[in-house]
This record gives C-alpha cells, sequence and structure tokens, in this order.
C-alpha cells in the first residue's frame, strides 16, 4: 500500500520538530528515514503510525492509498511497528507476544483459538524462532527479542510496517544478519515498509530509496546509488561518509592555505572543498598540480585498504586518506612519515546555511 | 581480603548496637503487649475481646478500611496514570499535592475536615440543613482514613510507571488493543506487585489510624469507635489488660501485614533472578 504525506508538520511546545514534509511512498517500497539525531525522522515515523499526532493544519494529508488516514487512531490504521528497544510484553510468553494481535480482535473478526495457534506458531517459524516459544522476553538475547517483536508486528498482516531503529541496539554481526533477513521478508511479503536510522552504512545497504533529514526537513530523496553519487547539498555529502576539508583563498587559479597550494579551477575568493579518504592518494613528493605537505599520524589497515591519518597546520581537522597495501609498502608509510597529498578529485558546495553553521561554531570556539 | 570500612572491632560495634536498639525499641514493646493482654490468663483476654463494644469497634475499623481501600485503589491508579502517561501543564505540582497527606499532622487534617463538613462548617452546615452527618459518624470516619491512606498507592506506582515507560503500551495499541484490553492485559500485569504492595501499606495504615480520626468520630461507643480509639478509650478508664488485648489485635494484623509485605518482596526478587 502506498503512502502519501502531505504538508506534515509538528511543533513540541514552542520548538519546530518537523517543517512541512511532503512525501510519497511507493508501494512496496522501502524507505529508510536517515539523518542525525534530533533530525525529525523518529517523529515522522511515529506520526505515519499515528503514536504522534501532526500540527492541526488543513493541509495536512496523511494516505495509506486512497483511504485518508489523518484523523484515524493509531489501533485503527492496521500498522506494524517495530520499536527500538522491542517493546515486548515483559510479562508474556513469545507465543502470547506473537498472538497478542490476534487475541485483542473484535469477536466477531477473531480467529478461533486454533487459527491463531497455527498461524502464531507460523509466524515464529518464519523467523526461527519455534523452538523458544514458551521462553520469556528477558531470557532471550537482543536479536532474537527483536525478531519476537518482528514477528508480532506482522501477525495481523499490515500492508504497511513501521521501524524505528530497528537494529540499533544489536551487535554488528547480529545487525548484519538482520538487515539482510529484513530486505528477504520486505520482498517475500510485499508489504511497504519505512525504517528509521542514523547509520548511513544501514540505509544506503536496506532501502530502496533514502530520505536524508537533518533540522526537520527532508535534504534529499534517492536511491542509494544516486545519494552517494550526487549528494544534492554539503550536509549529506558530509553526512554520507568521511569527509576531508580544505579552506583557502583562490587567486589566479591557486588556492592557498597556509603552506599548502592545489590548482584549481575556481573563481577568486575564498572557497572550501571537500573529498572523500578515497578521493586522494599519497606521494613522497609534491607534483605540479598540488602541493600539500602534512605527517602521518596513524596507519590503519581496515580490510582491502590502509586508512592514514594525517595532520598538518593547514588542516582544521585531520584528514584521512585511504590507499591500497602495496602504496603504504611502496611509501614506507609509519607514523611521523613527511608525505604529500594528491587530491584526485574535490567536492565543492556554495556557500549554505550548514556552512554559515560551521563557520559560527569554528568562531565560538576560537573564542574560548 | 579486607573492604574499607569492614573492621571487625567497627563491625562488631555497630551490629550490636543495632542488634540492641531493635530489641529495646522493637522487640521489646511487642512482646510486652503480648504479655500484658495475656497478663490475666486466655480467658480474660477472650472475655475482653468479645465485649460488645470491642466487638464494635472493631467491626467498625474494618468497614472502613474494606470501603477506602478500593477507593484508593482505583484514585491511586488513575492518578499514577494522569502523572506518568500524559504531558500537561501543573504536572509537577500535582506530584507534590499528592504528597500533603504524608506532609500534614493527622489532627490538623481532621480538624480541617470539621471546619469544612462539620454542622458549623461551610459544606457541613448546607449539609445539615438537608439532613445529611458526616461528622461524628462513619462517612466522617472513612473520609479522613481515605485522605490520609491517598498516597500510598500513587506513591508506589509512579516510579515503577515512571521507569517502565509506555513503549509497551504504545506496541499494543499499534496491535489493536482499546482503553479496558489494554490496561488489563499490559498495564495491570506489570504493576501488579506494586500496587498489591501500596494495597497493604493502606490497609495498615487504615486499620491503624488514629489522630485525624479521632477528632471527626466523636468517639461514641458502640458506634462511632475503631479500634484505635477504643484502646486508648480503655486505656483512659484504667482497664490496662482490655486496652492490652484490643492494642494485641492490632498489632496482630500489623504482623500480618508484615508477613504479607515480606512474601511480596521475596516473590518480587525471586522472580527478577529467575529472568
Amino acid at each position: 500500500m502506498s503512502i502519501r504525506l502531505h504538508h506534515i508538520q509538528k511543533h513540541f511546545g514552542r520548538s519546530q520538530a518537523l517543517s512541512p514534509i511532503d512525501l510519497d511512498v511507493a508501494s512496496g517500497e522501502l524507505i529508510g528515514l536517515l539523518g542525525p539525531s534530533g533530525s525529525g525522522k523518529t517523529t515522522l515515523l511515529r506520526i505515519i503510525a499515528g503514536l504522534e499526532t501532526p500540527d492541526d493544519n488543513p493541509a495536512t494529508r496523511l494516505l495509506f492509498g486512497e483511504r485518508d488516514v489523518t484523523r484515524v487512531h493509531v489501533r485503527d490504521r492496521r500498522i506494524g511497528f517495530v520499536f527500538q528497544h522491542y517493546a515486548l510484553f515483559r510479562h508474556m510468553s513469545v507465543f502470547d507476544n506473537v498472538a497478542f494481535g490476534l487475541t485483542v480482535l473484535p469477536r466477531r473478526e477473531r480467529p478461533s483459538s486454533g487459527d491463531i495457534r497455527t498461524r502464531v506458531l507460523r509466524l515464529l517459524e518464519m523467523v526461527q524462532l519455534s523452538h523458544l516459544a514458551q521462553r520469556f522476553p528477558a531470557q532471550l538475547s537482543g536479536g532474537q527479542q527483536q525478531r519476537v517483536s518482528l514477528a508480532r508486528a506482522l501477525a495481523l498482516r499490515p500492508e504497511v510496517l513501521l521501524l524505528d531503529e530497528p537494529f540499533g541496539a544489536l551487535d554488528a554481526k547480529v545487525r548484519q544478519e538482520l538487515r539482510r533477513w529484513l530486505r528477504h521478508l520486505h520482498d517475500e511479503l510485499g508489504f511497504t515498509s519505512v525504517f528509521v536510522t542514523h547509520d548511513q552504512e544501514e540505509a544506503l545497504e536496506l532501502s530502496d530509496r533514502v530520505v536524508v533529514m537533518s533540522n526537520g526537513r527532508i535534504e534529499q530523496i534517492d536511491t542509494p546509488e544516486a545519494l552517494y553519487r550526487a549528494p544534492a547539498n554539503r550536509f549529506v555529502f558530509e553526512f554520507l561518509g568521511d569527509v576531508n576539508h580544505l579552506e583557502g583563498q583562490v587567486h589566479n587559479g591557486i588556492l592557498t592555505c597556509g603552506d599548502a597550494r592545489l590548482r584549481v579551477s575556481l573563481p577568486d575568493g575564498r572557497h572550501e572543498l571537500l573529498l572523500r579518504p578515497h578521493e586522494a592518494t599519497l606521494a613522497d613528493t609534491p607534483d605540479e598540480r598540488a602541493n600539500l605537505p602534512a605527517v602521518v599520524t596513524a596507519v590503519v589497515p581496515v580490510g582491502a585498504e590502509v586508512r592514514v591519518e594525517l595532520s598538518a597546520d593547514w588542516m582544521s581537522e585531520p584528514w584521512l586518506v585511504a590507499v591500497r597495501h602495496q602504496d603504504a609498502e611502496r611509501l614506507n608509510l609509519a607514523r611521523g612519515a613527511r608525505v604529500y597529498a594528491r587530491p584526485l578529485t574535490w567536492h565543492h558546495y556554495p556557500e549554505t546555511a550548514g556552512q554559515a553553521r560551521r563557520s559560527e561554531r569554528r568562531a565560538q570556539t576560537a573564542s574560548t | 581480603m579486607q573492604r574499607i570500612g569492614d573492621a571487625p572491632a567497627l563491625r562488631r560495634l555497630l551490629i550490636g548496637a543495632a542488634v540492641v536498639l531493635s530489641a529495646l525499641f522493637l522487640l521489646l514493646p511487642l512482646v510486652a503487649i503480648f504479655a500484658q493482654a495475656f497478663a490475666e490468663g486466655f480467658a480474660t483476654f477472650v472475655t475482653n475481646i468479645s465485649d460488645s463494644y470491642t466487638l464494635a469497634a472493631i467491626g467498625l475499623t474494618l468497614f472502613i478500611t474494606v470501603l477506602t481501600i478500593p477507593i484508593n485503589l482505583v484514585f491511586g491508579v488513575m492518578l499514577a496514570w494522569l502523572v506518568t502517561r500524559f504531558a500537561f501543564p501543573g504536572r509537577r505540582l500535582l506530584q507534590t499535592l499528592i504528597d500533603i497527606p504524608f506532609a500534614i499532622s493527622p489532627v490538623v487534617a481532621g480538624l480541617v475536615y470539621l471546619l469544612l463538613y462539620g454542622r458549623n462548617g461551610w459544606v457541613g452546615g448546607w449539609l445539615d440543613g438537608h439532613d445529611v452527618q458526616l461528622m461524628f459518624a462513619w462517612p466522617g470516619i472513612l473520609m479522613v482514613t481515605i485522605f490520609v491512606t491517598c498516597p500510598f498507592v500513587a506513591r508506589e506506582l509512579i516510579p515503577l510507571m515512571q521507569a517502565q515507560g509506555s513503549r509497551e503500551e504504545e506496541a499494543a495499541v499499534t496491535l489493536g488493543a482499546r482503553g479496558f484490553t489494554l490496561f488489563r492485559r499490559i498495564t495491570l500485569p506489570n504493576i501488579r506487585w506494586a500496587l498489591l504492595y501500596g494495597v497493604i501499606l493502606t490497609n495498615a495504615r487504615a486499620v491503624g489510624e488514629f489522630g485525624a480520626v479521632s477528632v471527626v468520630s466523636g468517639a461514641i461507643r458502640g458506634q462511632t469507635n475503631t479500634l484505635p480509639l477504643h484502646v486508648e478509650q480503655l486505656y483512659q478508664d484504667y482497664n490496662t489488660v482490655g486496652a492490652f488485648a484490643s492494642a494485641a489485635l492490632l498489632a496482630l494484623i500489623a504482623l500480618f501485614t508484615l508477613a504479607a509485605k515480606a512474601l511480596l518482596e521475596w516473590r518480587a526478587t525471586r522472580l527478577e533472578s529467575s529472568s
């Protein structure tokens, strides 16, 4: 079932949690709401669920398919909701937890207890927990609890499944496994899902489309590939991965900052360039394009690459550069070695609100 | 291995002091009550207890307690729910107001009720015109008993419900649970031990309340005399053995209450360690 949000806005007291938001989710889509804490992503999810009400505004509309649910109570919206900390009923067995939604149906819609039993057992089989049906939540691991909570949310066969940081409290390996498994379940059962996360890797891996949010606004909606390749603005670029900064004065096509120099095709004036760790290499000499001297402060081999941390007077924060193992060996990289960074490419975003905030913050730290 | 503050001499001194003080101030008086009650033999004790005024006092005390508990149970649950599940202006003030009966002297509470609901009082005067008498009758006793015991249930529930949060209730609502089903199947099971604990405390206080009740009861023998008031009256009449017989009854109720409370706590820790 498709979900359409129109002019959804929310204030808590005097602070604005969500600026008016429009969002269309296609039927069967898996959408990730990604953003730092306080970006409004959880509020938005809870509004879709009906656990939170948007501000009263005549333009506000929330549609599930053709059904207008703007003023429909949570219990009648027929959604499945998975909570961050599972919210399992601690006094009920796993079986009773999953059966709960079926047992509270109005009498004429309620299946017979035999039918309920069959359905719950099938759900538990699906989440591979049949053998734990009689256990209590406190006796399960985090990953098992989250699977119970998923089975419980799916018991009423909702067409919309909403998940609030579903894997946030789990360790990396279990998280990976559950992600794959949720994707599989989603494709098999064909419900429409919206999940909230602050983990960019999770959002990029799991979603059909990612909604990047900050400060109660949507910054960009795109497929993971498009998002990573073409971030709409500086915030999105910075949020999606590690970023190195180079800020300086451009004069006649040369950017200067302390003893750092880089040839760029930018008009004269002050500019800031951004680049990802893999968008630079290291060498033991400068070249005609770039003279960016630095000192190696850490060398960390991670998988197929070596992550090198650099520091220099002209950097506002240390740089992180990813190089191949053979390059690291050739350059004889070790802590304290002097090297030259050579950007392969770089990104440039014209002055935005985000940048204004950043420089403001820098001014603050300088004054304290 | 010796831990900080665990010197043998200090330990012996502290344990010794605790034992002596407990014996002197807690155990000895309790033993004395029963010793006095049975001073002239078991038969006299029975005679004292089965005295018609004593029986009336027991009856009234139980009657008041049986009415107070359900009223405060419902009130306490509603109050705890309100304070922990909703945000509204004045919530903190309300939480402070709950404690007024604890902070105020029961005698003062009794006097305030007398002032308001007595025959010459603001509300009482009007009620008197309609032939309703609250003070110096059982409704007055009930009212002040409810007043002094009303924080117990809410006070037990509020910290627990705050700690548990409303996530489970939210989950139940997303699964379609409505009003009373939600309370019966999700909220109640999670708070039942705290609720029972609150009831036990309410019971203990309702049975034993003296100050507020003595002001509003009028202490008419056989009519508005509760057990604690009766004990005092007998004692004033120089009937020491009779007074202690009734006191022994009160002490017995208290001991039962304590046993029930200990049982509950034991059960709670056992449940916790098993999960």
